[in-house]
């Protein structure tokens, strides 16, 4: 057994930077190499894509690029790569890892397919209420799109059992995708709720990739980084007891200290002695940050309780659709001749009888991004966008935001700066509802491949 | 003295459904106290003034010097249908950086940031 596992994220979303994977797969002497590319709705938004474009193949778009500027160097050095890039179609996901494979005169490399949280046909028998709001789940039927469980760290410890050099998820728990090796690697007991907690908070710290390591979290004067422009992606060193170091590539951009550790550690938690994964629930408060070096904190003491005995699953529904655009003033009076356009749409819009659900028209420069959070004394800026959003039922309704701001280039307010609508000002609404199932009512499978 | 919370502390937000949580990091240990007498539940929830619609629970971090205020109604209905331009609400936690608060005079060398923006 090892002493010592190294994991390195290759990418923290599906926008993520490559080339950061790309130099950890050279230059971090990994052990594994894990990705998160998945959002709340991704999977919901590839199924409509699915639905309407016969050639999208149901994995991330990015799988291959991803694929191709880190699969040499880990091929190379030994180093494996767990991913939930296999969104709605694992299958084929390994499929295409296949074919690179061969491409680049790779044989004999193990690729995983981990299905079974798809569970869009069963759901509404195999849950009660929806979480957000005490109803019925069986009111989400006629608008279901997707429903899919978060599995746990348990199926891809089943894959690299079996000998897997890669491994491709659906739905997986973010966190789950980092502990897996660790399990797998150590032999830990699925019930060893201290070393699964401490595995887990390893996989939440290293999740969103740059996050720990200068990203989102910039701020001159008060948090300076180093080449914020260059940030490296970040290396867990981990030990046996699930202690680790969390640490960069030496020469690239970016920082690892105590205070980006804190921030990602209640990225997205609520109760922080309560974080729930499908493994384990994790307990932060326990939890030491030690500075044992230039950009390596050491993360230990996080302790764990049992795991809730259900899973818990996301439904994306169709929810109408939302259009939006924005225009724009500038000089002396930007602010007075916004407000007039503000009240030139609301007029229109009732002479268009736009029926929307909510309808917001915001002044970006002032107030569009804190909302009602702006301070009643915030300065007139010396630039404004007028940015309109209306949520409808139909695509119709919709359409109509786009075209009344058409209307403002020749039959608005003097000074009014325009874009050329090129662009789509009319997206679909998946709306995301959560439920629980019983553990035992969802079975993981795996299928593995060989290049 | 009285000082704005990013003297004081870094913020940090992330979105789970239509739920926000902006987490609160005293840079100072010894900040930790004030932070938890002055920036509760209530005002920080007054304080973003009707964006925060639900309910505003406080968690404790006494290991690391932090709060997390849990806020729930703060995404516009989650971030598929919020009609914000920030989806996510990644830029909500930047406003409680303008929150004041009572410090003692001596502090002011601890303080953080540039001496124009302590005030």
């Amino acid at each position: 057994m090892k002493q010592n596992i190294r994991i390195g994220t290759g990418s923290g979303w599906w926008g993520d930077r490559i080339s950061p994977a790309a130099e950890l797969a050279k230059y971090g002497q990994l052990d594994y190499l894990c990705f998160e590319t998945m959002a709340e709705a991704t999977i919901s938004a590839a199924q409509v894509r699915a639905r309407r474009d016969t050639n999208f193949a149901g994995y991330d778009t990015y799988l291959e690029d991803r694929l191709r500027a880190v699969l040499p160097a880990c091929l190379a050095n030994g180093t494996k790569i767990i991913s939930n890039q296999g969104w709605i179609n694992p299958d084929a996901a390994a499929a295409k890892a296949i074919e690179i494979l061969r491409q680049l005169g790779a044989t004999g490399v193990k690729v995983a397919a981990v299905n079974g949280s798809l569970i869009t046909q069963q759901v509404l028998g195999l849950t009660d209420k929806i979480l957000e709001n005490g109803q019925s789940t069986q009111t989400l039927a006629d608008t279901l799109i997707s429903a899919e469980v978060y599995l746990g760290a348990e199926p891809i410890v089943r894959a690299l059992g079996q000998g897997a050099d890669i491994v491709f998820t659906g739905r997986v728990a973010d966190p789950s995708l980092f502990l897996a090796p660790l399990m797998h690697e150590f032999g830990w007991d699925p019930l060893d709720h201290n070393r699964l907690a401490q595995g887990s908070a390893v996989g939440h710290l290293l999740e969103c990739g740059a996050q720990v390591t200068g990203g989102y979290f910039v701020d001159p004067g008060f948090k300076d980084v180093e080449r914020p422009w260059d940030l490296g992606f970040p290396i867990a060193e981990v030990n046996d007891d699930g202690s680790c170091v969390i640490s960069k590539l030496a020469g690239t951009g970016g920082c690892v200290t105590l205070q980006t550790v804190k921030e990602q550690m209640l990225y997205e938690v609520h109760d922080p002695a309560h974080y729930l994964t499908p493994d384990v629930t994790v307990d932060f408060t326990t939890a030491k940050l030690e500075m044992v070096g230039p950009d390596r904190v050491r993360v230990s003491g996080v302790s764990g309780k049992p795991r809730s005995p259900t899973l818990k699953v996301s439904m994306g529904c169709q929810e109408g659709f939302v259009g939006e655009d924005m225009f724009f003033y500038a000089g002396p009076g930007a602010m007075r001749r916004a407000k007039i356009a503000k009240t030139v749409l609301l007029k229109r819009f009732k002479i268009v009888d736009l029926q929307s659900d909510d309808l917001r028209i915001d002044f970006l420069g002032l107030n569009a991004i804190h909302g009602l959070a702006t301070p009643a004394d915030a300065p007139e800026p010396y630039e404004v966008a007028v940015r309109v959003a209306a949520r409808t039922r139909t695509r119709m309704q919709a359409e109509k935001v786009g075209r009344e701001v058409d209307g403002m280039a020749v039959s608005g307010i003097a000074h009014t700066g325009k874009r050329v609508p090129f662009q789509d000002r009319v997206r679909e609404v998946i709306g995301i509802w959560s439920s629980l199932v019983a553990r035992d009512a969802v079975q993981a499978t795996i299928t593995i491949s060989e290049s | 003295m009285r000082v704005k919370l990013q003297c004081l502390a870094h913020t940090r937000s992330g979105d789970k459904g239509n739920t926000s949580n902006i987490a609160v990091f005293a840079f100072e240990a010894l900040f930790f106290p004030v932070l938890r007498e002055q920036l509760t539940a209530d005002r920080l929830k007054a304080f973003y003034n009707g964006a925060i619609t639900g309910q505003v629970t406080r968690y404790e971090m006494t290991n690391i010097d932090a709060f997390n205020f849990v806020c729930e109604g703060a995404l516009g209905g989650g971030v598929s249908r919020n009609l914000g331009l920030d989806n996510y609400g990644k830029a909500l936690s930047a406003a409680i950086l303008g929150f004041e608060l009572d410090v003692p005079d001596g502090w002011g060398g601890l303080l953080r940031g540039p001496a124009s923006e302590k005030r």
